[in-house]
């Protein structure tokens, strides 16, 4: 290293140069590689899907499976099904002053503050038209991050069928454990509703459920060491299974109206 | 040995970051809960030590001494995004559950580790060999870990099935401290055992040693 290097001139020079090529590099990659990592996101949403849905084979890849699901878009507040706007997406129409709503605190249990007034559904249809299976788009806060899922609820639209997220960034190990296997698959078989369809009862507890624990088929194991994780999991199926998410548009689906 | 076979052989066992240096453990706890992920946070620190010590050595000349950090950093930070965008792009399961840490790369210390030391001082091939030799050196101490903690935690290798698991109609109950970070402790502990045996001369010098013991008959 030559001493004259350290002039401020030389400095400033190699900082610019340095900075230009490097920002050069950063956003070239970033733009060229993009389309593949959008595709690839695609990739991931149907197959979360599919697999909160329960369908998998392994022989048939993520796109052929996914065409048996048809992709509707809801209305929350009437429930009914509608046509979005052309390009819609639910995640930029929360935030809109047309399309999305800001929600009251109290409303909020979800904690997601903003909230998109059409959202899609995605349906499993048997071969004489009737609705097999619902998967619903959920999210809601956790500890550190909002989590992404679907809920897939069976035809009588009360039993789940499972619930998977496929974002999050809840602390590997503790609330991280929501994509664990085991966990997931405590799941299915579990009631949403009692008698009064637009109040969920579904939840996680403390501990764990057994034999003894009442009301077992509306409750879930809750996740040790993530209490606030589960509290948010809870709350967001409560969000979303409520007159504020879905509950409208099951109502009406249940009565053949929507 | 010629001494660009000697940069990239010696990181490995004899001078390895991890085990000798004691450098990068952080993120060796993290990612080695199965093959997989030890094997890509390899390839990718290897990339990354190999690419940055390159770049660093070619412009070392000309490197301002005050402001030579930031520059180091810089071409490490550039390189530890374009390798995580390329993962995003082709390996999107595995970026998933290496999640922050690739990112992580930039604060490990081998990276910058051998930039301020090797390649600041050395011709641009004989760097890109310290690089990848300790990338190496790295990845052999993650992927012995990974194997152990994958093969006993989860009864596979890079996901297929070994010893069948218990909760899969199997025998062998999943040893479930494998799967948390800690274990890659003890088996640290373990490698740098085996090694130091292995090579006594990497035996530090205890810092105290316990005086004999002068006066006799005193309890």
């Amino acid at each position: 290293m030559s001493s004259n290097n350290d002039t401020m001139g030389k400095t400033l020079l190699v900082t610019i140069l340095l900075c230009v090529i490097c920002s050069v590099v950063v956003s070239g990659a970033a733009v060229i590689l993009k389309p593949k990592q959008v595709a690839n996101k695609e990739v991931d949403r149907k197959s979360n899907i599919l697999a909160a849905a329960g369908i998998t084979d392994a022989n048939k890849s993520v796109d052929e499976l996914f065409e048996q699901i048809t992709t509707r878009y809801v209305e929350l507040d009437s429930g009914k099904f509608v046509e979005p706007p052309a390009g819609y997406d639910e995640g930029k129409a929360a935030k809109d002053a047309e399309l999305g709503e800001s929600l009251p605190r109290k409303a909020d249990i979800a904690g997601i503050k903003y909230q998109a007034k059409i959202m899609p559904v995605y349906l499993v249809e048997g071969a004489d038209g009737q609705v097999e299976r619902v998967i619903l788009p959920v999210h809601g806060k956790g500890l550190w991050s909002t989590l992404y899922g679907f809920l897939a609820l069976e035809g009588d639209l009360n039993t789940v069928v499972g619930l998977g997220f496929y974002s999050h960034a809840e602390t590997p190990g503790l609330g991280g454990e929501v994509d664990n296997p085991d966990w997931k698959a405590l799941w299915p078989g579990k009631k949403v509703y009692g008698e009064d369809t637009t109040d969920p009862k579904i939840g996680l507890i403390k501990g764990s459920v057994d034999a003894s624990t009442s009301n077992a088929e509306y409750k879930v194991d809750g996740l040790s060491g993530a209490t606030l994780t589960a509290n948010g999991v809870t709350n967001l199926v409560q969000f979303w299974m409520g007159e504020n998410g879905y509950a409208p548009f099951l109502n009406n689906l249940r009565a053949g109206e929507a | 040995m010629s001494k660009t076979k000697d940069v990239l052989v010696s990181p490995i066992f004899t001078n390895n970051p991890i085990a000798l240096q004691i450098l990068g453990v952080c993120s060796a706890l993290a990612v080695t809960s199965n093959m997989a992920t030890a094997l890509v946070m390899t390839l990718a620190v290897i990339a990354v030590t190999a690419f940055s010590n390159f770049f660093v050595s070619l412009i070392r000349n000309h490197i301002p001494g005050n402001i030579r950090i930031i520059v180091q950093m810089t071409i490490i930070a550039s390189l530890v995004i374009v390798v995580d965008q390329i993962l995003k792009a082709f390996a999107y399961e595995i970026s998933k559950q290496l999640s922050v840490f690739v990112g992580l790369i930039i604060t490990n210390c081998i990276v910058m580790g051998r930039a301020e030391a090797f390649a600041m001082k050395n011709p641009p091939v004989q760097s890109f060999m310290d690089g990848i030799g300790n990338g190496l050196g790295y990845g052999v101490v993650l992927l012995f870990v990974g194997f152990f903690r994958e093969l006993f935690g989860s009864g596979s290798l890079f996901g297929v099935e070994i010893l069948p698991l218990v909760n899969n109609g199997g025998w062998y109950q999943g040893n479930g401290l494998m799967l948390l970070p800690p274990s890659a402790f003890f088996l640290i502990g373990i490698f740098i055992w085996i090694i130091r045996t292995w090579k006594p001369d990497q035996v530090e010098k205890p810092d105290f040693e316990m005086a004999p013991n002068t006066k006799k008959g005193a309890v």
